[in-house]
């Protein structure tokens, strides 16, 4: 293997330590079995005992990951209905406005959607809880869910379609059979956005849950607001872990995909040869 | 014996399978198909043939269904059609990208249509076997579309469009991805399954030698309008204008005034100060009216010598010679400028061809060879 220069080595390490040296050091604290957070006092596992007996925190995580998949899955689905008319459609009346307006939350202050979101809820009378939190998360994570997935339909062969029409399918049996398996991924990695939004969110849940639900970013940085415990540290370090986990697979799955596809391609031009 | 020539065409009790009547199809101003009638028989073979935009695809894309008529009306077996959506017309269609679906296997592909009509499980793999078979397929029914060549992908979007035995089966530029060789091949097998099957088919294609190898009859389109449709021989030999005789094959036009000079034969004056030509037609030409003469180049004899039993025979200078193999084209330059293309085959060897660049040469051909047409 060919030896870096030093140039190379050094903006290497630079680049690493920006993205990875803070959320190392966290890492390592959630192990730390003193109290006081910058004290290093010995390697422990007390805290993610504590983290475990903590109801405030499991029941903030559940809520979290209940909210994630209802509003990633309605995102999904909007989401991708949208894509398909705006790509699909053809020429119709405000095409342009509405997909221009459909990207618009990517670029709107979230502060804005929060607030406006809230103003709706006490407007129409619904109390805040889970369902306010998951109306307010597929509302803005449907845009990116739409992105990704009217990207892959650009792309998409038209005739496969009209293949399927011909042979005898109704339209809803050709994007059943033939749109919805073929653009699959493109859905699956809207879903994956949608989820991780969701999970992070922090600005649009506080102005949009209420005392009966709290997400986990919510009750995290309440409770940092008090001081940052140990308990937080070994929370976190769960959260990395089960993000990394996925990312890993995922790119392990695509790599495989990738060298099979390759394989195939290959066998298929020396049995034409 | 007697041998029957298929030609329901010539037969005035015929019912066509396809009528269009006065069919136009606009796309806002653009004028696509422009007010066309045609007629296409049961089990015939018959080609769409014409430059990129001359409203071949349209033609067929209104017979699938996926164009609407603006005026006028499409008939399959003497019903109007004009309003059945795709999915419930006895037409399939292969794609010029033939479409296949990426995530089903071949046996899955050809399948597809089978199980939409809800068909039996037993009455499905039987068809499908049937399909693999005849389409020579029968070791890759388990591959999917990107595990197999470019030729084997093009008869598995045959075989998949002809699984549910279709009164009639449009194929767009079937063989466009192909390269030379293969393209020829496949011509003749499309032939002999459009034959075994009996199935109409309608071919869209821009590339004349395949209309001319695999249809019983050819329509040549320009701009949304069918200038001539015909057999293949009768496209070559007998072009009903200018436009036909230079889009199909190779054609030398020279034009001249005609001057009738006894019973169908006209002197043509093609330039002044030469002797004129003499031509033999059908068609009658007023004294004075422009015509042009369109003549093969292989009809035009080439040789050293004047000849002296030819009709016409013209001096000039070989400008240019074209050695393709089996055949040379030599470029003669007439005293006014024009250049004539006259083709010979080499049945010689190439070094002992006596003609060679800047030659005096004559060119001549017979008072019939050539077709006289009006514009």
């Amino acid at each position: 293997m060919k030896r870096m220069s030093w140039f190379n080595v050094t903006s290497l390490t630079l680049g690493f330590a920006f993205l990875y040296l803070p959320m190392i050091i966290l890492v390592i604290y959630s192990f730390n079995a003193s109290k006081l957070v910058t004290v290093w006092a010995g390697f422990s596992t007390r805290w993610y005992g504590e983290l475990i007996q903590n109801e405030a925190f499991l029941d903030a995580a559940w809520v979290t990951i209940k909210v994630a998949v209802m509003s990633s899955t309605l995102a999904t689905v909007l989401g991708t209905m949208a894509a398909y008319v705006l790509v699909r459609g053809g020429r119709f009346l405000g095409r342009t406005l509405f997909s221009g307006m459909i990207y618009a939350p990517l670029v709107m202050p979230e502060v804005i959607t929060g607030l406006s979101l809230l103003l709706l809820f006490i407007g129409i009378g619904l109390d805040r809880g889970v369902l306010t939190i998951v109306l307010a998360h597929t509302t803005f994570s449907m845009c990116y869910v739409s992105v990704v997935v009217s990207s892959r339909l650009v792309t998409f062969d038209r005739s496969l379609e009209e293949a399927a029409l011909d042979l005898g399918c109704s339209g809803w049996d050709a994007f059943r059979l033939v749109t919805l398996p073929i653009i699959a991924p493109a859905v699956i990695s809207g879903w994956l956005l949608a989820f991780t939004l969701s999970l992070d969110d922090l600005v649009i849940a506080s102005f949009t849950s209420g005392p009966s639900a709290t997400t986990l970013p919510i009750k995290i940085f309440s409770a940092v607001r008090l001081g940052v415990s140990p308990e937080i540290n070994a929370l976190s370090t769960i959260m990395i872990a089960i993000v990394a986990i996925g990312v890993i697979t995922a790119s392990l799955v695509t790599k495989r995909n990738a060298i099979r596809a390759e394989a195939d391609t290959r066998a298929a031009e020396r049995a034409q040869a | 014996m007697t041998q029957t020539v298929f030609a329901p065409w010539d037969d005035p009790n015929e019912k066509p399978l396809i009528r269009f009547q006065n069919v136009t199809k606009r796309f806002g101003e653009f004028v696509a198909i422009d007010d066309l009638t045609l007629d296409i028989f049961e089990k015939e073979f018959f080609a769409l043939l014409g430059p990129s935009g001359c409203g071949k695809t349209t033609m067929m894309r209104m017979l699938a269904g996926f164009e609407s008529i603006s005026e006028g009306r499409i008939e399959l077996s003497g019903k109007d059609i004009g309003h059945v959506p795709p999915n419930k017309r006895a037409v399939n269609m292969m794609f010029q990208s033939y479409a296949l679906f990426p995530h089903l296997s071949v046996w899955d592909n050809i399948a597809f249509g089978l199980r939409r009509d809800r068909k039996s499980k037993s009455e499905i793999d039987a068809r499908v076997d049937e399909m693999l078979k005849l389409t020579r397929l029968e070791k890759f029914g388990r591959r999917k579309p990107h595990q197999i060549s470019g030729g084997q992908r093009q008869r598995v979007a045959l075989a998949r469009s002809l699984a549910k035995a279709p009164k009639l089966l449009l194929l767009d530029e079937p063989l466009g991805a192909l390269d030379k060789k293969l393209r020829q091949d496949t011509q003749f097998e499309l032939m002999d399954i459009q034959e075994s099957t009996g199935t109409t088919f309608v071919i869209v294609t821009h590339d004349q030698e395949e209309a001319m190898t695999v249809a019983s009859r050819v329509a040549v389109m320009d701009e949304g309008r069918i200038i001539q449709v015909s057999t293949p021989a009768n496209i070559y030999e007998y072009p009903n204008s200018v436009y036909v005789a230079d889009f199909i094959g190779d054609v030398n036009i020279i034009d001249a005034t005609a001057t009738p000079t006894g019973e169908n034969t006209y002197a043509l004056n093609w330039i002044d100060g030469q002797p004129p030509i003499t031509a033999e037609t059908k068609t009658t030409f007023s004294t004075g009216q422009k015509a042009h003469l369109a003549i093969r180049p292989e009809k035009i004899r080439i040789s050293t010598e004047k000849p002296d039993d030819a009709a016409n025979a013209l001096q000039g200078k070989v400008l240019d010679i074209a050695y393709l193999g089996n055949l040379s084209t030599y470029h003669v330059q007439l005293p006014g400028g024009q250049v004539i293309k006259a083709q010979t085959a080499n049945t010689r060897r190439i070094a002992r061809r006596d003609i060679t660049w800047e030659d005096p040469v004559w060119i001549s051909w017979s008072a019939t060879a050539g077709v006289l047409l009006e514009h």
